[in-house]
């Protein structure tokens, strides 16, 4: 577990008038952590970013940024110590790629700017692009050089909106390469994303917001907090008396009928059930296909957890 | 943290290269004097030798007024630009997101229009003196080269672009839109306009106390100005539309 407070944040919120941004928001996320931060389009997720940015200042709550109290007095110590790579490069196209980082390197205030910048080019490989315009770079390049941008402070936190948002297959892979490298390095990563198998690729732990924060904690917590355990069992032939064969089977919970020979078991510890399903299964005469464990993905959990709001959000 | 000149170097210099690959900027700031210089070489070649000195001095002073007009206007539609054109092109986010301190940003943006401006005022100011020294009647060159003439031109030019970058500035920081904010950037040249025209008129006759007035309103205008705009600058509200 890597050590706490890169971020910790409590009961924050922002309001814009009478409509609520997101509330009541809490969590921490540690040094060394990548922290995903799912949620639907409009949930909160960028504005959360820019509140723990300093962009804009929250209505309710406090947070601890990079070990930096938020509050005015504070803003600039954090934006030295931070960086955030919006779902938008923003890059000034006329300029090249070298001169667009050197400029923000300077603005970060870094000692040899032109030694940085080379080395966060060679960080998202693309040092033989230096001296392009960035108007002539696509979409997917141009994501990698406002990474590389955001690399330039050798940020303690790195604050990673939608970053892989309308690029292609290849571009996000490149994208989720990038990420794992810098998380092998130990940077402190938040990642606001809706992509969730992205989140569940890269992230150590996740938060789903909806305006408030419904769960937090590791893909595999979640599931578990909100699913039963469950086995899946193919046969070659249905069962004849699947109830009969099922019942004595120490740790199940119940059983259903999801093909003529495919039933799902819900158990209470795999580890004890699996072996004794496979007696009992052989015991009856079953030729068995496969027993296994049914794996309930991110994209289950967050359904759950959200689908109700995007439906009533439809009605 | 401090306000920090490397930071107001970093700004400056990337909107300058900027503006260098920018066609519409280069032609703007080629083009606007061209016109504004027009006008006074033809009132200067018009005067007549024989022109009583009185009338002279004050056609002169007329023409160099119109030069006057090039700080005034040229700097209005780019600093009218700066914040507002940044937002629509998505780069003010990443720029907010670094420590630069917003009046080390309005600075470095406001220094590099200023520049250029003066370059281009100063070039054609020196064109229209080679001008008049090679072609106009000797009475005519020695009093376009008397020392108030000069110095009120070379004193009100940074001036005037102070004015024009400030007022610019402040449209900018506080428009939703660019092209408002270039329309509004251009009436806010308009006050320098119209001094001109009631001086062409004799409504006003440009005096030395006048200049003195003026001078010293520009002055304060300029030197409050960049603390006025930053207060202006509402990050929160750049970012998102609301207030903050």
């Amino acid at each position: 577990m890597p050590a706490p407070g890169a971020l910790r944040v409590e009961h924050l919120g922002k309001r814009f008038g009478n409509r609520v941004a997101f509330e009541d928001v809490s969590f921490e996320v540690g040094y060394g952590e990548v922290f995903g931060f799912l949620g639907p389009n409009g949930a909160g997720k960028t504005t959360t970013v820019r509140v723990l940015g300093t962009l804009i200042a929250p209505t309710s709550g406090s947070a601890v940024v990079a070990g930096f109290p938020l509050g005015t007095e504070n803003d600039q110590a954090v934006r030295a110590r931070i960086s955030i790579m919006p779902e938008s490069p923003g890059l000034y196209l006329r300029l090249s790629v070298a001169e667009n980082l050197r400029c923000f390197a300077r603005l970060y205030g870094v000692a040899d700017p032109e030694e940085r910048t080379g080395r966060a080019l060679e960080a998202v490989r693309l040092t033989d692009r230096a001296k392009d315009p960035c108007g002539s770079l696509s979409k997917g390049l141009r994501q990698r050089v406002a990474l590389a941008r955001a690399l330039l402070n050798e940020p303690v936190v790195l604050f990673l909106d939608e970053p892989t948002s309308g690029l292609d297959p290849v571009a996000t892979r490149e994208v989720h390469e990038l990420v794992a490298g810098l998380r092998s390095q130990g940077v402190t990563i938040f990642l606001t994303t809706h992509r969730l198998e992205e989140a569940e690729r890269l992230c150590d732990r996740v938060a789903i917001l909806s305006t408030t924060l419904r769960m937090t904690g590791r893909p595999d917590e979640l599931r578990d907090r909100l699913f039963s355990k469950a086995l899946e069992v193919r046969t070659r032939v249905p069962l004849a008396e699947p109830g009969s064969t099922f019942a004595g089977v120490p740790g199940v919970g119940g059983w259903g009928q999801s093909a003529p020979n495919a039933y799902t078991l819900t158990v209470t510890d795999v580890e004890v059930a699996a072996p004794a399903l496979a007696r009992a299964l052989v015991g009856a005469g079953a030729d068995i296909l496969a027993i296994a464990e049914a794996r309930r993905s991110l994209e289950d959990v967050y359904l759950e957890l959200i689908g109700e709001d995007v439906e009533a959000g439809r009605r | 943290m401090s306000f920090s000149a490397g930071r107001v170097d970093a700004v400056f210099r990337k909107e300058l290269q900027d503006y260098r690959r920018n066609r519409a900027v280069i032609a703007t700031m080629a083009l606007l004097p061209v016109v504004f210089v027009v006008l006074p070489m033809v009132q200067l070649f018009s005067i007549k030798a024989s022109t009583a000195s009185s009338t002279l001095d004050l056609r002169i002073g007329l023409s160099l007024l119109y030069m006057l007009l090039i700080p005034a206007v040229v700097p209005s539609t780019l600093a009218a630009y700066s914040v507002v054109g940044e937002r629509e092109q998505g780069t003010l986010e990443p720029l907010l997101i670094t420590p630069v301190r917003s009046d080390e940003l309005l600075v470095g943006k406001a220094l590099a229009v200023l520049v250029p401006t003066l370059a281009v005022a100063y070039s054609v100011f020196g064109v229209f003196l080679l001008a008049a020294a090679l072609f106009a009647h000797p009475a005519v060159v020695s009093a376009v080269f008397r020392a108030p003439h000069l110095l009120v031109q070379v004193l009100f030019t940074p001036l005037l672009a102070g004015w024009s970058i400030w007022i610019g500035t402040a449209i900018s920081a506080r428009s939703s839109d660019v092209r408002v904010a270039q329309q509004l950037g251009v009436l806010a040249s308009l006050p320098p306009l119209a001094v001109v025209a009631l001086m062409s008129l004799d409504v006003i006759t440009p005096t030395f106390g006048l200049a003195l007035a003026l001078g010293a309103g520009l002055l304060v205008v300029d030197g409050l100005g960049w603390r006025a705009v930053a207060a202006m600058f509402d990050r929160e509200r750049l970012i998102t539309g609301s207030r903050g």
